[in-house]
């Protein structure tokens, strides 16, 4: 019986009905597109009508992205505590002047907004070294997985699983393994040493924060670099061989420099993400101890929604700092990139 | 044996492993073991009973306390292994705890009771998934509101993203117009300005449209992806122009081209679309947490994070969300991760 399910021309004539229908019904919605639009197009003309097909995703576009961002620029020059702009007295530089009040600019402690710098300094320090873990396990995976081995496609996939888990899953999975009485606890007991509070201590937070990060996002870069390393021809190799190169040395001539277009494009997006890191650490350590994993967007969370006052001006302020941060680092990456392409 | 081995240690192509393939093979299943550990750990103790889960060091099974009717007393009585003094042990049902003292009765005899000390007596348990936390959870937690709300969002969201982003694509891709460059370049350019950096102008935006609490604010905003737009746009590319060259002149309209060419042509990119889109759309977070206060209209997510973040945390409910929640996309994941990891590796790409 079930035998007999599988054949595929018997699958065929069982859903040959619903695909019969559901052709039929499509090709009627186009009849029906196709009367209603008639006169549309007869109106604007066939170049006319790239308009109309731009239109929809264009206006939420423009509503939902495009006009907050301008938008934001009026926020930060606004003050007050009032939501409507038309009840937002002009201050002009305040907002961003209150954001840049320091003494010493490398001592939080001495600027007005100290939690503001303590973000920045945080998410510079979370932005070099989470970046350079992850692509240095990426490109470690990817080179793994390009090897002629058996089992290929169920470790890329293993590799990959962390990916599709929403950030307050990933959040939540790790608390409950690094909980004091948590299983990574338990084994460091059975192992001899102390128990530790993971999540307590700054530094062991801040760690911690990077791992869980590179644990989740790594299979993406690994999938974008193994999918360079698969397009390096053979023959390259096999004419390296032949020259007495040896493993070391046809990585670093051949596989490094083919692979740098799929490496820039790795280095661009795992900048941009960490940069804009907040859903995990927000549900995993709620930016502390303290303010030990507190980084840039969750300033511009907390000092527009989450405090009693609600200090849209200077949180609008603090996004335009970030997206000003945000160009540079992509114009330096683009000139960078630029200057590989010629070489 | 011999055999089991050349076959295991046989590769495509060449004869015997080698120690960089030894190597290889060990990084990956150590990697495997990264990868999954945490996910299986969180699914064994979604299982375990209050009791099991406050335990120090922690079983990687769920086990549970077996007990047994006792002639005289109204609820069953924890089961216990009992060493008495002369070295014999006995299986006996505890009755009650005084200080570090425990009062048991053998169950075949119940009328007399025996006092030992409590470090004398090891509990019986067995291997038991129990499933209270799902239920128990399902029930505080209003887990089939959330998972409504999720499905909702994702199922319409992905529908309109798809429609809106293949008729732009397509106009980007197959018309010459004034501003089609700036367009395409606007697109492209917001990805790099996360939504995080505008979130106090898109609340006014919202509010002034009425979307607060309310679903469509979380559903239409998103679905104007620029990453769809882009990637569809690529693929239309590659769809050659005289095929609509001669539809035109067979006198099919625009949206005749669009639905009965342009669509089903572009089928593997709109299902890479789709599987993108189902992804963003069901783990996302800070838009729905913003859109939504409204405890009915929570999605997984935020109602999750809400969860979680409570001064006392139930872990004990909590971890049975936390596998529900994962739960959908874990199978989406395991019946298309051929087309998902190869549609990233190739058309997400380029």
């Amino acid at each position: 019986m079930a035998a007999f399910l599988e054949d595929p021309v018997v699958i065929k004539l069982i859903l040959s009905p619903f695909n019969w229908l559901l052709s039929t019904v499509y090709h009627l919605i186009i009849d029906l597109v196709d009367i209603l639009m008639r006169p549309l197009q007869n109106a604007l003309g066939v170049r006319g009508m790239a308009y109309v097909f731009i239109l929809p995703n264009l206006l939420v576009f423009g509503i939902f992205i495009l006009f907050p961002m301008l938008l934001n620029f009026y926020y930060a020059f606004t003050g007050g505590t009032e939501l409507f702009p038309e009840n937002r007295p002009f201050v002009g530089m305040d907002n961003l002047n209150q954001l840049f009040t320091c003494e010493d600019f490398l001592d939080p402690n001495s600027c007005r907004e100290d939690l503001f710098w303590r973000a920045i300094l945080n998410t510079g320090g979370y932005v070099i070294s989470q970046v350079a873990l992850l692509v240095f396990m990426a490109l470690i995976t990817a080179l793994a997985l390009n090897r002629n081995i058996r089992g290929r496609g169920f470790f890329r996939s293993v590799f990959f699983y962390p990916v599709l888990l929403s950030p307050v899953v990933v959040a939540l999975i790790w608390r409950w393994i690094l909980l004091q009485d948590g299983v990574l606890n338990a084994i460091l007991v059975s192992l001899g040493f102390e128990r530790i509070s993971f999540l307590l201590n700054a530094q062991w937070a801040q760690f911690w924060v990077i791992i869980i990060s590179v644990w989740a996002q790594m299979g993406f870069f690994t999938l974008i670099l193994l999918a360079g390393l698969q397009a390096i021809p053979t023959e390259f190799y096999e004419a390296a061989g032949i020259d007495g190169a040896t493993a070391w040395q046809s990585f670093w001539n051949v596989t490094l420099p083919l692979l740098m277009p799929n490496l820039f494009v790795v280095l661009v997006l795992s900048l941009i993400r960490a940069v804009q890191v907040f859903d995990q650490v927000f549900n995993f350590t709620g930016g502390g101890p303290g303010t030990a994993t507190t980084y840039m967007v969750q300033y511009v969370y907390t000092t527009g929604f989450a405090n009693q006052t609600k200090e849209y001006g200077l949180a609008a302020a603090a996004s335009l700092v970030m997206a000003a941060l945000l160009l540079i680092l992509t114009l330096i990456q683009l000139r960078l990139g630029r200057r590989g392409d010629i070489s | 044996m011999r055999t089991v081995r050349t076959f295991l240690t046989n590769t495509r192509g060449k004869k015997r492993l080698s120690l960089s393939d030894w190597l290889t093979y060990g990084y990956l299943l150590f990697g495997t073991f990264l990868m999954f550990g945490p996910v299986i750990w969180l699914v064994m103790s979604s299982f375990k009973t209050q009791a099991d889960l406050i335990r120090f060091p922690p079983r990687l099974m769920p086990y549970r306390q077996e007990v047994a009717a006792v002639v005289g007393y109204d609820e069953p009585l924890a089961l216990y292994d009992v060493t008495l003094e002369d070295g014999t042990i006995r299986r006996l049902a505890q009755v009650r705890r005084v200080g570090i003292e425990a009062q048991m009765v053998d169950p075949a005899a119940p009328e007399e009771i025996i006092r030992v000390n409590i470090n004398q007596r090891t509990p019986v348990e067995s291997i038991y998934f129990s499933l209270e936390n799902y239920t128990l959870g399902a029930e505080r937690f209003n887990f089939w509101t959330y998972l409504g709300n999720s499905v909702v969002v994702t199922v319409v969201a992905t529908a309109l993203t798809l429609l809106i982003n293949s008729m732009a694509a397509f106009a980007l891709s197959k018309y010459q117009f004034p501003g089609r460059d700036a367009v395409l370049v606007t697109t492209i350019g917001t990805l790099l300005v996360p939504l995080s950096v505008i979130l106090i102008p898109v609340f006014l935006v919202l509010q002034n449209l009425g979307m607060l609490n309310n679903l469509l604010g979380v559903i239409v905003p998103a679905a104007a992806t620029p990453t769809g737009v882009f990637l569809l746009r690529q693929y239309m590319l590659t769809i050659p122009d005289e095929l609509l060259e001669s539809a035109r002149i067979d006198g099919a309209s625009e949206w005749r081209i669009y639905l009965q060419i342009i669509l089903p042509l572009a089928r593997p990119a709109l299902a890479v679309l789709t599987i993108f889109s189902i992804m963003w759309r069901w783990n996302d977070f800070l838009w729905p947490k913003i859109v939504l206060s409204k405890s009915e209209l929570f999605t997984l997510q935020v109602g999750l994070a809400s969860f979680g973040g409570e001064l006392q945390v139930q872990w004990d409910l909590l971890l049975a969300m936390t596998v529900l929640t994962l739960l959908p996309i874990t199978f989406i994941f395991a019946f298309l991760q051929r087309y998902i990891t190869s549609g990233i590796a190739t058309t997400g790409m380029k």
